[in-house]
């Protein structure tokens, strides 16, 4: 049966169990679906209505970036004429400066996805403040972000240098145990002292952050004006970020295939090539029609349109090879057990690697998009998130790793992974610590542990506490993200399987 | 490569012992619960206890290639291998769906599914792995009856300038002999004894053998500093740790301050036979020794989680 739109805005409003401010959300998302999508071929809105090719629901008139990066140190030191603000003086103005302008940064989930490399920008003003003023401030500073921007994909950055500001975030982040800000460490083996990551790897058998991020291999990606992970583990240069995020359900791609050598001749390039349709219309969009790229953040230099790029999205791997190796169960010659299987995957992510860095796209970082294994959704239904092995059929995490860091040098905006410790790890701490040691050295982009038994447990990258599902069905959550993580609970069995995760990115729609 | 250069400069009595080969039950990459930090764990077959609580009992025997698990095995993963007119038992691993029908098969609480590996052979897998590992724990079965085995496999561990990072330890039944502990020492760094019981009489009765020798290997390894855990599986109504609690107590007490006390907790996983009409020791049942333990001044490691 056809819905109105007037129908699914009255669902909306009077749905029981959303906020006034979520109910404002969706139905401006509704609103947006209402406008006509932008002109893209026949060919390429097939392949979306086939599940081929996803626009991660970023709407039909996109008007603000996916992500958004604002250099918020020039902002600091500069103040800022819009929002009538004299540069910061101390630790108190800095961090008031900051709370104020997170409100007026956009992205897809209409509230920030980067709050900023915290340390760095903080230590400027600490000045001769004792740690227990400092703690004082910061803990407060906590708390206000979970409680007004309650959402998971809220990022903070952190490291790689010692200092007072990432140590005592590392401290208040343990004791609190919040869903939001998450937290990305940047570790580096050159500057960054073992007894600090082993404070980070410590905190991660606390409440499954910080999220460890390999800072040589990011920061060669990217240029001397710096990069940001931000939402759940997409790396993005600063002052800049992502216009849109389109994926590619490899599964589809490969069942399309007549074998393994159709793959790679014809179906990947062709459905590559509508990605690039697809991209080029949202982001055109964006660029040439919404007005964004006129607000204050570029009037006052804190982003520069040339430094957005469209983040070519892939997920499905596992499916895809062993759908062409005619794996039709799990077994040990399936994807990420058997030598044969992961060689495929690593091909795979070679030829995509090559498309996306020899294809050039209008709005682009280096006139190019960004190659990112893409860490599901809450909709997605027997596929698996970016290049990862399937749920509930993943080896012991040292394999596990041996397995997918191959691929990790392909996939310069991110790529989502995330291992699943047993809790006997909070007892012996340590073996986290050798563990995040070891994938780094193998060439991890990024180390992302669950433990086990946490209360805390990311759902792709983002967190959602495990009694807040149960709370949910009941009467609703505070917290934006425990709805989508409730949808891929169910969606997914992401409870049923090992102690493990799925992901999402956005809040796709309004579902009741 | 670097296998190359080692053997060649390798000295004869070195290269002798990596051609030594032990029964492997399972090889672990990954466990927080063997050691300090991430261990490698290498479990070997065979074992000289009996226990009734035993948690692993189809590491126990050794495989006399009977043949009577082949007809089992819901996968085919099993066949009768015919060599020089003895037939030995071969294992599909890739065919082997890990129903674990074959072990409940056996008469001889043994495993069809063991793999032979010389000492070269697990050095290849341990530097495989090293990035991930504080270091290798040898577990069993009792795995100091491969002694000589393991002797081969620390010292060419000690002797290798990319793995002598990484710390050699042993789980252990305590049963080894003097001499025995003596080859081994020199390239040991710590072991993790069980005591399953205080009483003589009450430990001959749940393992087949009496404890003076486990504790005289106690002793041994604490006054040489290698004694790094000693663990007491607490079986309600069954081991005696709560009866004799002031002794045990006093006795725990005069072993280095280093030395971890760990208790696990009596399950019925795994377990076969009588001892699983016995009561599993619960969350309540953990506390109350513990507490009666820390009262009496040691300081002690608790099991993570009741299952």
């Amino acid at each position: 049966m056809q819905m109105t739109c007037q129908d699914t805005f009255s669902r909306i409003v009077t749905d029981a169990s959303l906020t006034p401010k979520q109910k404002s959300n969706y139905l401006a998302l509704e609103a947006e679906a209402s406008l006509p999508y932008p002109n893209v071929s026949s060919a390429v809105s097939q392949a979306m209505d086939s599940g081929i090719i996803c626009d991660m629901f970023e709407g039909h008139a996109p008007f603000k970036p996916r992500y958004v990066l604002p250099d918020y140190a020039k902002y600091l030191t500069q103040g800022s004429k819009y929002l009538e603000l004299e540069p910061a003086r101390n630790l108190d103005e800095a961090i008031n400066a900051l709370t104020i302008i997170y409100h007026h940064v956009p992205s897809v989930t209409n509230i920030p996805v980067y709050l900023g490399r915290l340390d760095e920008l903080l230590m400027p003003y600490v000045a001769k403040l004792d740690d227990e003023t400092i703690y004082n401030k910061l803990r407060l500073f906590w708390i206000m972000l979970d409680r007004t921007l309650p959402d998971a994909f809220i990022h903070v950055n952190i490291g790689p240098s010692d200092n007072i500001i990432c140590r005592t975030i590392l401290r208040v982040d343990a004791e609190l145990k919040q869903v939001a800000p998450n937290l990305t460490f940047m570790y580096d083996p050159d500057t960054t002292p073992d007894k600090l990551l082993q404070q980070a790897t410590d905190n991660i058998c606390e409440c499954s952050k910080p999220h460890i991020a390999n800072y040589p291999i990011h920061a060669q990606t990217f240029d001397d004006s710096g990069f940001g992970i931000v939402s759940c583990y997409n790396s993005l240069p600063l002052a800049g970020g992502a216009n849109t995020l389109v994926r590619l359900n490899l599964k589809q791609v490969a069942l399309l295939a007549i074998d393994t050598q159709d793959f790679f001749t014809n179906t990947l390039p062709y459905y590559c090539q509508l990605m690039y349709e697809l991209i080029e219309a949202r982001s055109r969009y964006l660029h040439e029609e919404s007005h964004f790229f006129t607000s204050f953040l570029i009037e006052e230099g804190l982003i520069q349109e040339t430094r957005f790029a469209p983040m070519f999205g892939i997920y499905g791997m596992a499916e895809a090879v062993n759908c062409l190796l005619g794996e039709t169960k799990a077994s040990s010659k399936s994807y990420g057990h058997c030598e044969t299987a992961n060689e495929l995957g690593y091909r795979i992510s070679a030829a995509l690697d090559k498309i996306v860095k020899s294809t050039p796209v209008t709005y682009g970082y280096r006139d190019r998009a960004l190659l990112h294994a893409q860490g599901g959704i809450s909709l997605d239904k027997d596929v698996t998130p970016g290049v990862r092995i399937p749920y509930g059929t993943e080896p012991d995490p040292v394999t596990h790793i041996q397995a997918l860091a191959e691929h990790h040098q392909y996939y310069s905006s991110g790529i989502s992974e995330i291992l699943t410790i047993d809790e006997t790890v909070k007892s012996n701490p340590q073996a986290m610590y050798q563990l995040c040691k070891g994938a780094l050295s193998l060439g991890l982009r990024e180390f992302t542990a669950n433990v086990a038994s946490n209360d805390l447990v990311r759902v792709t990258g983002y967190m959602i506490k495990l009694s807040d599902i149960a709370a949910f069905k009941q009467g609703g959550s505070r917290t934006n993200t425990t709805g989508l993580g409730a949808e891929a609970v169910a969606n997914t069995g992401i409870l049923d399987r090992k102690p493990r995760v799925t992901s999402h990115e956005q809040a796709p729609c309004y579902e009741s | 490569m670097l296998r190359v250069l080692e053997q060649a400069s390798g000295d004869p009595v070195q290269q002798m012992k990596n051609e030594r080969s032990a029964t492997v039950t399972k090889i672990l990459n990954f466990s927080c619960v063997d050691g300090p930090g991430n261990r490698l764990v290498i479990f070997l077959q065979g074992c000289n206890f009996d226990c009734k609580s035993c948690h692993n009992p189809h590491t126990i025997g050794q495989c006399d290639s009977c043949g009577l698990c082949i007809p089992s095995c819901p996968a085919q993963a099993l066949s009768l291998h015919e060599t020089d007119g003895s037939g030995l038992i071969h294992w599909d691993k890739d065919l082997c769906i890990e129903c674990d029908a074959c072990l409940q098969a056996c008469p001889k609480q043994a495993s069809p599914k063991t793999r032979q590996y010389t000492v070269t052979q697990l050095l290849a897998v341990i530097r495989k792995n090293s990035p991930f590992i504080t270091g290798v724990t040898v577990s069993g079965g009792e795995a100091s009856l491969q002694l000589m085995f393991i002797v081969g496999l620390f010292s060419a561990l000690k002797s290798s300038p990319e793995l002598q990072h990484l710390s050699c330890m042993l789980d252990t039944n305590g049963s080894l002999s003097e001499s025995g502990w003596h080859k081994l020492l020199p390239y040991l760094d710590g072991a993790m004894v069980d005591l399953k019981a205080w009483q003589t009489e009450t430990h001959k009765w749940l393992t087949g053998r009496d404890n003076h020798r486990v504790f005289r290997s106690i002793e041994l390894l604490a006054s040489r500093g290698k004694l790094y855990e000693v663990r007491l599986l607490h079986i309600p109504g069954k081991s005696d740790f709560d009866s004799e609690i002031t002794a045990l107590a006093g006795y725990l007490q005069r072993l280095p301050s280093s030395t971890k006390i760990r208790l696990n907790a009596f399950r019925h996983h795994g377990v076969k036979g009588e001892a699983l009409e016995w009561q599993t020791c619960s969350e309540t049942d953990m506390t109350v020794l513990a507490e009666g333990l820390t009262k009496l001044g040691i300081t002690l490691v608790l099991p993570s989680a009741y299952l």
